[in-house]
């Protein structure tokens, strides 16, 4: 088979945070051939242009999780990525960013703190009290391992981390790949540690109730692990597990349900004053009244409900979880 | 090509705090002659919500909305990026595990219903981009919006994951999406482009997380003031809410003033169509629309 090539327009960041005051981009130009991954590029940079432009890379394999890096904004795992699908989403000028600039510290090295912190404090490890002499085999079926849902094929690469909008402008937010690791541990039947874990991972601010549900992490993980996945898998282990950290948006989630079983359709006023409360409730108040200037709010007598509403009710009943 | 016809599931939000959406879709329906039947029968998606707290029963709700649209042999359309994904995410579950169908249709058949996975489901922004073309929506503007620069503000939903948005939804690019920048265009206005077109309006944390929801509404509500634009738009009711009625709030939120329009997709196209201002609901809007 014939090689194909292409020449691309690159836009490289180039920062060194001991002698730069600003981040500048260096272009150039050469040609991409359609077996070239992201990271061959780098490699012809440093390589065959400027051999003190720095990045993180190891395996080559998609497995060691170092060299992350972001490509027209896109989180990228580089030695996975084909230039060439790159070139189809993007077009012929491709530009190259460190996972986070304000976190860069040479080029497209980062300073991976954060996301370590984070890492760390959500215990991503087996803490289970095994007998010290055990006279049997602590077995996991294979059905058990499905649990995991691959939640343990995470190579911590922090695409995902650095590709959600939560993460920016909430320093305290775990963010979407502590989740995967937290998950890996709560769905692991050998985990003692299940309800102290949830109870960290369920406070305002840090847990997983501040997630905005934008799919930004489904759509870079390399290994294709739907973190947000395992972020609902997590919400509904708090709601298994009975923990209450955080009263307004467990009330969202469920008075949902009870909206749905009444009307079929959302009481979006009455969902906000369950959610919130008779007191926290207030606090939307100005809003509310600006709405309801506009016609924007439907008094709870006038209350549209969907056709067939017994059916909605019976499939409530029967399909929940809980019982009503 | 004969009459499009489609089952329309409106979502919550156009019945209730969004009621200029529902006005300005009938409305460019009609103008255009396309025929939405209202599936009168359906319930809330659960909006992601309830699917935090009880996931079969959200499958089992979507699977009964979507048995409706196929009862009546059409493609279900929405107008909500949000009842966009959990339908389609619906979909995609049940039509790729039989074992999960089944169980949800031992549900649905307490009621006489069936889910089959007949029907497509797809936003209204892909209907008309797509099955009524936009080359036939050009011809039909008499008031092209020519003097406007206009910001398209995506909504996640419509482009994230990308693997639930197939043929039937658009397949765009998550990162490069292009067709309410075409559907601008094709109404006879100016595309702006700025970064956060295709970011997260925050809607989805705004009881949980106010701050973090009130800074990215507010960031990208700069990202397109800051791009010259006179207007916003979006084809996601939930990114509306956000954008125009707490905009002050988002603002401030990021430490800026200043004011922008946020207009649905569906009254952009109206106000190209000729529809009168009063027709799509502008009045019902929360931020300044001075601009009509």
């Amino acid at each position: 088979m014939s090689i194909k090539t292409k020449t691309i327009k690159f836009n490289v960041f180039r920062f060194n945070a001991e002698t730069d005051y600003l981040p500048y981009y260096q272009n150039m130009e050469f040609e991409v051939t359609h077996e070239d991954v992201v990271l061959d590029i780098l490699n012809k940079i440093k390589w065959d242009v400027d051999g003190s432009f720095s990045y993180r890379r190891s395996c080559r394999h998609g497995i060691c999780g170092a060299c992350a890096i972001k490509v027209n904004g896109r989180s990228t795992l580089a030695c996975k990525e084909r230039m060439f699908d790159m070139i189809d989403l993007f077009g012929e000028e491709i530009t190259l960013d460190p996972l986070s600039k304000k976190r860069a510290v040479k080029d497209l090295i980062i300073d991976k703190k954060d996301f370590w912190d984070k890492h760390e404090a959500v215990k991503p490890y087996l803490i289970s009290h095994i007998e010290e002499h055990p006279n049997m085999e602590c077995a996991v079926s294979p059905s058990e391992t499905e649990e995991l849902l691959e939640a343990d094929y995470c190579i911590q690469c922090g695409a995902c981390h650095y590709a959600c909008p939560v993460v920016e402008v909430n320093e305290d937010f775990f963010g979407p790949a502590a989740f995967v690791k937290a998950f890996r541990f709560e769905a692991d039947v050998r985990d003692d540690a299940h309800h102290d874990r949830l109870e960290e991972l369920s406070k305002q601010g840090q847990g997983v109730w501040d997630c905005v549900k934008c799919f930004e992490c489904a759509e870079v993980c390399p290994k294709e692990l739907n973190p947000i996945g395992k972020i609902t898998g997590l919400h509904n282990m708090i709601f298994d597990e009975g923990i209450k950290n955080n009263p307004v948006a467990e009330r969202h989630a469920v008075g949902f349900a009870h909206s749905i079983k009444k009307h079929g359709i959302l009481d979006e006023g009455e969902l906000v004053r369950y959610s919130e409360g008779n007191i926290g409730v207030m606090k939307h108040v100005p809003v509310a009244l600006k709405m309801f200037k506009k016609g924007k709010i439907v008094l709870p007598w006038n209350m549209p409900k969907s056709d067939n509403l017994d059916e909605i009710k019976t499939l409530v009943k029967s399909s929940s979880k809980s019982k009503y | 090509m004969g009459k499009l016809q489609y089952a329309l599931f409106t979502g919550c939000t156009a019945k209730e705090s969004t009621p200029e959406q529902m006005m300005s879709t009938m409305a460019v329906a009609d103008k255009l002659g396309i025929e939405l039947v209202e599936l009168t029968e359906a319930s809330c998606c659960g909006a992601s919500h309830l699917q935090d707290y009880d996931d079969f029963l959200s499958l089992v709700l979507n699977a009964r909305n979507i048995a409706y649209a196929e009862a009546r042999g059409m493609t279900m359309v929405t107008i909500c990026n949000t009842c966009q994904l959990n339908t389609a995410m619906t979909k995609h579950r049940l039509d790729n595990n039989e074992e999960l169908k089944n169980k949800v249709n031992v549900k649905l058949k307490e009621v006489g219903l069936e889910y089959k996975g007949t029907s497509e489901i797809k936003h209204f922004l892909y209907a008309i981009n797509d099955d009524f073309g936009l080359d036939k929506l050009k011809e039909k503007v008499v008031k092209p919006l020519s003097q406007f620069n206009i910001a398209p503000f995506y909504g996640c939903h419509n482009i994230r994951p990308s693997e639930l948005q197939n043929e039937s939804n658009g397949g765009e690019n998550p990162y490069m999406p292009t067709s309410l920048d075409d559907l601008i265009i094709a109404c006879g206005g100016t595309n702006v482009d700025y970064e956060e077109k295709n970011k997260c309006c925050g809607f989805h944390a705004e009881l949980q997380a106010p701050k973090t929801a009130a800074a990215l509404a507010g960031n990208a509500t700069i990202g397109a003031i800051d791009a010259n634009a006179d207007w916003m738009v979006t084809p996601c009711p939930l990114c509306h809410l956000k954008l125009d009625t707490q905009q002050d709030h988002n603002l401030h939120a990021v430490g800026r003033e200043g004011s922008m329009p946020i207009l649905h997709m569906q009254q952009m196209i109206g106000l190209a169509l000729g529809c009168t201002p009063t027709e799509l609901g502008l009045e019902k809007h929360v931020a300044n629309v001075d601009f009509i």
